[in-house]
């Protein structure tokens, strides 16, 4: 009986890996196709030099990636980069908490107050960088409006190779404030409420809460924001390719940026140059995915 | 010292909230400006009257309807593709059992891992070559499946009652047969949530389409406002015309939908 029972699961099992494999089929079809196989093409293409067409047609092995070191106008992308992703990453972070903390004020009516502060979230990075373009216009814009009622001279927002990265990661920011302040209010919410109270007795002030409580119990909400918004900053190009083209002069051209530009504009294809792009961008969101993971896990260490 | 505590709070909260939500106001204001109005210095914050024109005209100006008919078919299209992909996936991740499982789990959750602008090379060489450059397949089927979807799918299975299964499988149910009669119909929580944050990103994406698709009948609403914008300088009300025609069901998603998003975005937060 038993050797029956035995034979009946095998058979079960045999069944159960039919219908898996069935089942997992149309997605790793899709991510065959559209994932593992273009990241091996394009590490292959990577090694490779190629005509103005991007056919390549010698290998060169890592040549592509010492550029990088060498070429100045490659080492500030990869600096520009770095300075987007902090320029936007940080502010987005704090602005988010503070709406978050702001929005757990007790007054009737501040679901309302929530839901608009998360519009910015219903934006496309086309329609955020086609409304801030009218904001930045130098003679006929809104910011600069508001700077002549204020007697403050005139700024060349997109125009001054200085100011136009960090006007373009306002953009960013502000399209991303609503998303923030979304995740961190979620984070709020999974505090309970016998905390707040306790702390409340003990006669302990806002500032003390917030210190003590708050942002202690809230550190991973925020890591997890500085993980998805280091990463959607890497990724950043709707709002570069419409409000700035990579410039003035190359001051708003970040990796993807220039991936783009030396893969597809001009009228030149240097595949194998935008490849070698698209394999440091990948390993820098991998770098920050790792450090998610490895932080978490401590965490579920700890705890 | 309440009333006035609420008072100062509503004030604060009414200026803070107007600031965030003042790029909305002035996309709907400024559409209802004439290009007058809108090239004056400094800007006016409040229109003279209400012009509608602009409406009319951004409808000549780019193919807006037609982009629009593609965003949605677009985006539907892959909703559907990704909540077929994900649930089936989901659900051998869940319930069934194979050989290197873990491993194959991991290989899905690894794609999350890869920004689509690392494959985007590749990718647009696939579709010259098989000659899709310009078609609808060429937007669609590279989104059909994600490794999130499968991911958000199985966490919530996970949570669904073992018994349930159990006593179909006694019953000798198929495997499609509980899904599409048992499953999904109470699944409809997490279904909706993947299924309206896919729709809102889909519906949001810019660079692929930018690459894949050349003449304006074939361009999603995205690429129809850099269109706009680039063609139409001279004519800022149009412009702004076009982005509230492109933002407004965003907006009215966000605000009806807002829970199953918040429980889509924070998925990946919450352990």
């Amino acid at each position: 009986m038993g050797e029956r029972v035995n034979r009946r699961r095998h058979r079960y099992r045999w069944r159960e890996i039919g219908a898996s494999a069935g089942f997992l089929l149309p997605a790793l079809a899709v991510f065959g196709v559209f994932t593992f196989y273009p990241l091996v093409r394009s590490v292959w293409l990577s090694f490779h030099a190629n005509d103005l067409l991007g056919r390549p047609v010698r290998f060169v092995g890592l040549d592509q990636y010492t550029k990088f070191f060498e070429e100045p106008e490659l080492r500030r992308v990869l600096l520009t980069t770095a300075l987007f992703a902090i320029l936007t990453v940080l502010p987005t972070l704090l602005i988010g908490l503070f709406l978050a903390l702001v929005l757990q004020t007790r007054v009737r009516g501040i679901g309302v107050f929530r839901t608009v502060m998360a519009t910015p979230f219903a934006f496309s990075a086309a329609s955020a960088a086609v409304v801030f373009d009218a904001f930045y216009s130098p003679s006929v814009g809104v910011f600069n409006g508001i700077l002549h009622n204020l007697g403050i001279p005139q700024v060349d927002w997109l125009t001054s190779p200085s100011v136009a990265l960090p006007s373009l990661a306002l953009v960013i920011i502000w399209r991303d404030i609503g998303y923030a302040m979304l995740v961190c209010s979620a984070g709020l919410q999974s505090i309970p409420d016998q905390l707040f109270e306790a702390a409340r007795i003990d006669g302990a002030g806002y500032l003390t809460l917030l210190r003590k409580i708050i942002l202690p119990l809230l550190t991973p909400t925020m890591f997890f924001l500085l993980v998805v918004g280091t990463i959607g900053s890497l990724q950043t190009f709707g709002e570069i390719n419409i409000l700035t083209g990579g410039g003035p002069d190359g001051a708003t051209t970040t990796l993807v940026y220039n991936l783009y530009q030396s893969a597809f504009a001009f009228g030149v294809s240097d595949y194998g140059l935008a490849s070698a792009q698209a394999v440091i961008l990948l390993f820098l969101v991998m770098g920050v995915t790792a450090v998610q993971f490895t932080v978490l896990q401590r965490k579920v260490f700890y705890s | 010292m309440r009333p006035l505590r609420g008072v100062v709070a509503y004030a604060g909260l009414t200026l803070l909230a107007a600031t965030i939500i003042f790029p909305l106001y002035y996309a709907v204001v400024g559409s209802l400006m004439t290009d007058q109005e809108l090239t004056r210095f400094p800007p006016p914050l409040f229109p003279d009257g209400l012009n509608l024109a602009s409406y009319r005209e951004v409808l000549d100006a780019v193919p807006l309807l037609r982009q629009y008919a593609n965003s949605v078919f677009v985006s539907l299209s892959i909703v559907a593709g990704v909540l077929c992909t994900s649930v089936l996936a989901g659900y051998v991740f869940a319930f069934l059992d194979f050989p290197f499982k873990r491993l194959m789990f991991a290989l899905f959750l690894s794609t999350m891992m890869v920004p689509a602008e690392s494959t985007i090379i590749p990718n647009y060489l696939t579709m010259a070559n098989l000659g899709l450059v310009n078609t609808f397949p060429a937007l669609i089927v590279p989104f059909l499946a994600t490794g999130f979807g499968t991911f958000l799918m199985r966490q919530f299975f996970l949570t669904f009652p073992r018994e349930i299964y159990e006593a179909a499988k006694v019953e000798g149910s198929g495997h499609l047969w509980f899904i599409t009669r048992i499953l999904v119909p109470l699944s409809r929580p997490a279904i909706g949530t993947l299924a309206i944050y896919s729709f809102i990103s889909t519906y949001n994406f810019y660079f692929w389409p930018l690459l894949v698709t050349s003449t304006p009948e074939m361009q999603t609403v995205q690429i129809g406002l850099k269109s706009l914008h680039s063609v139409e300088a001279r004519h800022p009300s149009l412009i702004f015309a076009g982005v509230v025609l492109v933002i407004v069901p965003m907006v009215f998603l966000i605000y009806t939908f807002q829970r199953q998003i918040i429980r889509g975005l924070t998925a990946g937060a919450i352990k």
